[in-house]
């Protein structure tokens, strides 16, 4: 094999078109005992690149190798089909096998693979006893808890001892608090699992507490890449920013101050020159009946928009020049008598501004760019 | 129960008396003819008639031509299920429309078509008689064949209907977990389409057992060869009557108690 290929880890750079209107081309790299998130909404082309990597669908371009081995490779018509390849699937809805008990289902990975019926029942309930399964092995799936599913359906996909760990949404169909449950144990199982893993979700809670790294996935491309931290202080795109709850603002920076196009805010950086993408907390703004001085701060009028309660937490979304989502506390909202229509002043302190340069990377900023302009996705 | 109760418990509103006459009126074009029937036995010597030569040589062949017809549609058929549910090529339309033709045909005509392919001067019958000096019509393996014509269509579409409905996915699961294509088939695909499986088999068992203008014309009738029970009956109504109602109760008895022992479930997955 030539190159630099990571002795163990998944590599990925792919392209697969669906249609004439969608394409996916991802690019990554998981080293093993690393958990990578790809985080993005629905129709991003998630579960495609889950399929293309499980060996479902082949791939129209790139390379695909798990520890060194080429498990797709159009250019030399290398295509390892998915029964060939050593990856454990944890799929979206579980698909569970109806008609076999959750015995049979965790242990159809071991007795397809020839493994003795013996043997690989003992394995089979070793896993369904450290996953909390024991006394469910009779059960067929019809007749399980949400959780109790989700939790087979790990066991299924481990008790093959596989090189790669796959994830869709496993956690998706789950209740709120049955969630937050199974979070904590899908973490431990991903940290006691060595080979690399993959997680596919569209909840950032999920990707930012599993993912060491997060690559956000829009329209079949990753417009950014990097740890939870990256994504949520320095989101390049509106649904990053949206995700992170965070306002977007592109524009124009020179000598500390920025150009919007509307307004001109002042910034803390001022060697920083050229496109730039402001990231701004809503808690990081304030709100005012009247006009306040002093310090570097940003300072405008304008009406508020729109008013969103969120129980002791307030979320207002200011108009023109600027418009931004603002976050305040009821109580003050009260003292204000905030309504939609009310003129305020709004206050940012050039500090509590995120800069950061707006420059071309992995080849996805075209869709960052396009992304910014709209106030709302 | 009042009205008011009923309204309730149903929560959309009375029974529709409508509704319930025009049900009962379908209901009795099946049930007077049964009764008609029923009043015709001639209860006493029913045990005598029933174990007649012509009798029990008809049911003994009725009984194997379905079940071989279903047999050999378990064999054939559901692979072309699949492969019409499954593989795209040019002209499964047509392929289908085929497939499903015997559904509409009137039996005759399909027997008459048999006649031409398989006859002793047709297609295939002729090199197939030189060959090997089978002679399909008139035989027993001839009411085979004309029976399955008939009948195999009901478990195509039923279980290619099943296939289609099926969450792929779920055969994508299996592979991942290491199962090779046919043991996706054996241990997924078909546990998963059972109840459509077994529903269809025994449809297409029952028109086995009920066929007759396809066998009659391609078979022929001859007693203790081609002369299935619907035969016996036909042959009976001109000569012997209570021979013709002797045979029809036994039909009417061994097809209900295959209909009813059909589950809910199976119903379901027509």
């Amino acid at each position: 094999m030539e190159g630099a290929v990571a002795p163990s880890g998944l590599e990925v750079d792919l392209t697969i078109r669906r249609s004439d209107l969608f394409q996916l081309r991802l690019d990554l790299v998981i080293p093993a005992g690393t958990t990578v998130a790809l985080l993005g909404p629905n129709g991003a082309g998630k579960s495609t690149a889950v399929a293309a990597i499980a060996g479902l669908l082949p791939i129209d371009a790139g390379l695909i190798t798990l520890n060194g081995v080429v498990l797709d490779d159009p250019r030399s018509d290398v295509f390892v089909p998915a029964d060939e390849r050593s990856v454990g699937v944890v799929f979206q809805d579980y698909l569970l096998f109806p008609h076999l008990s959750v015995l049979e289902n965790v242990a159809f990975g071991l007795r397809t693979r020839r493994m003795p019926r013996e043997q690989a029942l003992a394995r089979t309930r070793n896993w369904l006893e450290r996953l909390g399964l024991g006394s469910l092995e009779r059960r067929k799936p019809g007749d399980l808890s949400g959780g109790q599913a989700q939790r087979v359906a790990l066991a299924r996909a481990l008790v093959t001892e596989p090189d790669l760990l796959l994830l869709d949404e496993p956690l998706s169909a789950l209740d709120v608090t049955t969630r937050t449950e199974l979070r904590h144990t899908l973490a431990e199982h991903l940290d006691a699992f060595a080979g690399p893993r993959l997680l596919i979700t569209h909840d950032p809670t999920e990707a930012f507490l599993l993912g060491d790294d997060i690559h956000v996935i829009e329209n079949g491309a990753v417009t950014q890449s990097g740890t939870a931290d990256d994504i949520r202080l320095r989101p390049r795109t509106q649904y990053a920013a949206d995700l992170a709850g965070a306002n977007l603002i592109s524009g124009t920076a020179s000598a500390g101050r920025v150009d919007t196009g509307s307004q001109t805010v002042r910034i803390a950086d001022d060697e920083i020159n050229g496109a730039v993408l402001l990231t701004i907390h809503p808690t990081a703004i304030s709100i005012h009946n009247d006009r306040i001085g002093g310090s570097p701060r940003n300072s405008w009028r304008t009406t508020v928009e729109r008013v969103e309660l969120l129980g002791t937490r307030v979320r207002l979304r200011t108009g023109q020049p600027l418009q931004l989502t603002v976050e305040l506390t009821e109580a003050a909202r009260a003292e204000m008598a905030l309504t939609t229509g009310s003129t305020v002043w709004v206050a940012v302190k050039a500090t509590e501004i995120g800069v950061q340069a707006d420059h071309v990377e992995t080849g996805a900023d075209d869709r960052a760019v396009d992304a910014v302009p709209g106030p709302t996705a | 129960m009042s009205p008011r109760s009923a309204r309730r418990r149903s929560g959309v509103g009375r029974l529709p008396s409508l509704l319930i006459v025009l049900g009962c009126l379908g209901l009795a074009l099946f049930v007077v003819p049964l009764a008609g029937l029923l009043g015709r036995v001639p209860w006493s010597d029913l045990p005598e008639l029933l174990t007649s030569d012509v009798v029990t040589d008809a049911l003994r062949l009725s009984l194997i031509a379905s079940v071989s017809a279903t047999a050999i549609s378990l064999v054939v058929g559901v692979p072309l299920a699949w492969l019409l549910a499954r593989v795209e090529f040019w002209g499964r339309s047509l392929v289908r429309g085929i497939v499903t033709l015997p559904l509409v045909l009137p039996p005759v005509v399909g027997g008459a078509a048999l006649l031409f392919a398989l006859g002793r001067r047709g297609l295939v019958g002729e090199p197939i008689g030189e060959l090997t000096g089978l002679l399909l019509p008139f035989s027993t393996w001839g009411v085979i064949v004309a029976t399955t014509f008939v009948a195999m269509p009901f478990l195509v579409i039923t279980v290619e209907g099943a296939l289609r409905n099926m969450d792929l996915r779920f055969e994508g699961a299996a592979a991942t977990l290491g199962a090779k294509r046919w043991t996706v088939m054996r241990r997924v695909t078909m546990p998963m389409i059972a109840p459509s499986l077994v529903a269809g088999l025994v449809l297409t068992w029952a028109r086995a057992f009920g066929e007759f203008g396809a066998t009659v014309t391609f078979a022929g009738n001859l007693q203790g060869r081609t002369q299935t029970l619907p035969l016996a009956v036909f042959v009976a109504l001109e000569s012997e009557r209570d021979t013709a109602v002797a045979i029809s109760l036994l039909m009417v008895v061994v097809s209900l108690v295959v209909l009813i022992a059909l589950k809910d479930r199976w119903w379901k997955a027509l």
